[in-house]
């Protein structure tokens, strides 16, 4: 046991299996609910649990899969790229979306501050919990805050995203793929991205926009809000 | 063949965006750089987009298990957890249905007002 558990493709072997194991089980039901990323945790958190397995020794065994982050954000440009003329089409509608999403975020975390007592500390912590999770922890070491806290902010809110947007979107009539691309980017960063992405094309292209932006106008929002809870 | 190729441009973008991210003292993560310069190369056409497009869609698409290990991590910090699970869950999905709502609102109200002359 100890032999396979100390095996670098361990964790790539659980990861990928796991991963499969969602994609199989969103083919045979068809509900937004059901989603690979999520299914996979599930199964590889489980693994880790019972075998008293240390989250360090899986991390350093798909730290390969992780490296891919960056360079899949990147290419994140090209169906962007693609869908360059909707931007020039609708500058307008898409800066303001934008800002009212990331202006919606910096209050309502003010007011939950403001509700729960949180510390200055924690405050900080959830201002970015709706960004890139490499922006997020950046500015939440960078302002104070609890950086593993932001990551897991960043992770509740991205599968609250990805679960959600189907139903959401419907319930409140957003229909333009234009819109509902950018809600999704705006409210769950990249990982929202790849339920945009199976929505269709523009829904993506327009999601991975809202990742840029937001998390541009983020870096902006944190550092005058930052001032507001001392 | 073409598939190194294209991964090895992929790369070089990543790796100029970390050289960015790492000069410019701002909280902004390479791979937002990133996106931002591999946009403008295929823009420009400094990057044409046949030169990038395979391994690229192959990277969005496949995107999903890169989150797997990210998620997983919550197990990790359950200790700190503790201390501000509540707010950090009502942040995390009341805020998110808020944000979403509200952005896509203001957008679709937006894109039917101006109706798209600019």
């Amino acid at each position: 046991m100890t032999f396979f558990i100390n095996s670098v493709y361990f964790g790539m072997v659980l990861t990928f299996v796991a991963y499969e194991i969602g994609l199989f089980c969103k083919k045979k039901i068809r509900l937004a609910i059901v989603n690979p990323v999520v299914i996979a945790s599930l199964i590889v958190g489980a693994v880790l649990v019972l075998g008293k397995i240390d989250y360090e020794t899986y991390s350093e065994s798909v730290q390969y899969i992780t490296y891919f982050l960056t360079p899949a954000t990147v290419c994140l440009a090209i169906p962007l790229y693609r869908q360059i003329h909707l931007l020039k089409k609708y500058p307008l509608a898409i800066m303001g979306g934008v800002f009212s999403g990331v202006l919606t975020a910096m209050v309502s975390i003010y007011f939950i501050a403001l509700i729960f007592g949180l510390t200055h500390e924690q405050y900080i912590t959830l201002l970015p919990k709706s960004i890139t999770t490499a922006i997020g922890m950046g500015i939440s070491e960078k302002m104070g805050g609890i950086v593993t806290l932001t990551v897991v902010a960043i992770s509740v809110t991205g599968i609250t995203g990805t679960l959600s947007a189907e139903f959401m979107l419907k319930l409140f009539r957003i229909k333009n793929p234009v819109a509902k691309g950018l809600a999704i980017g705006t409210c769950s960063h990249a990982l929202g991205t790849t339920k945009a992405m199976e929505m269709g094309e523009v829904e993506g292209a327009m999601s991975s926009l809202a990742i840029v932006l937001t998390g541009i106008l983020t870096v902006i929002g944190v550092s005058i809000f930052a001032n507001f809870i001392g | 063949m073409k598939y190194l190729k294209q991964l090895a441009i992929v790369l070089i973008v990543s790796l100029l965006a970390e050289l960015m991210a790492y000069l410019i003292p701002l909280p902004v993560a390479a791979s937002v750089y990133g996106l931002v310069l591999m946009l403008i190369g295929l823009i420009t056409h400094i990057i044409p987009l046949r030169l990038v497009e395979d391994v690229g869609d192959f990277l969005v698409e496949n995107m999903g298990i890169m989150f797997v290990p990210p998620t997983v991590g919550i197990i990790a910090c359950v200790d700190e957890l503790k201390q501000m699970w509540i707010p950090l869950l009502v942040a995390g999905i009341f805020t998110t249905f808020l944000i979403m709502i509200i952005t896509g609102l203001v957008t679709q109200a937006l894109i039917k007002k101006t109706g798209g002359e600019s």
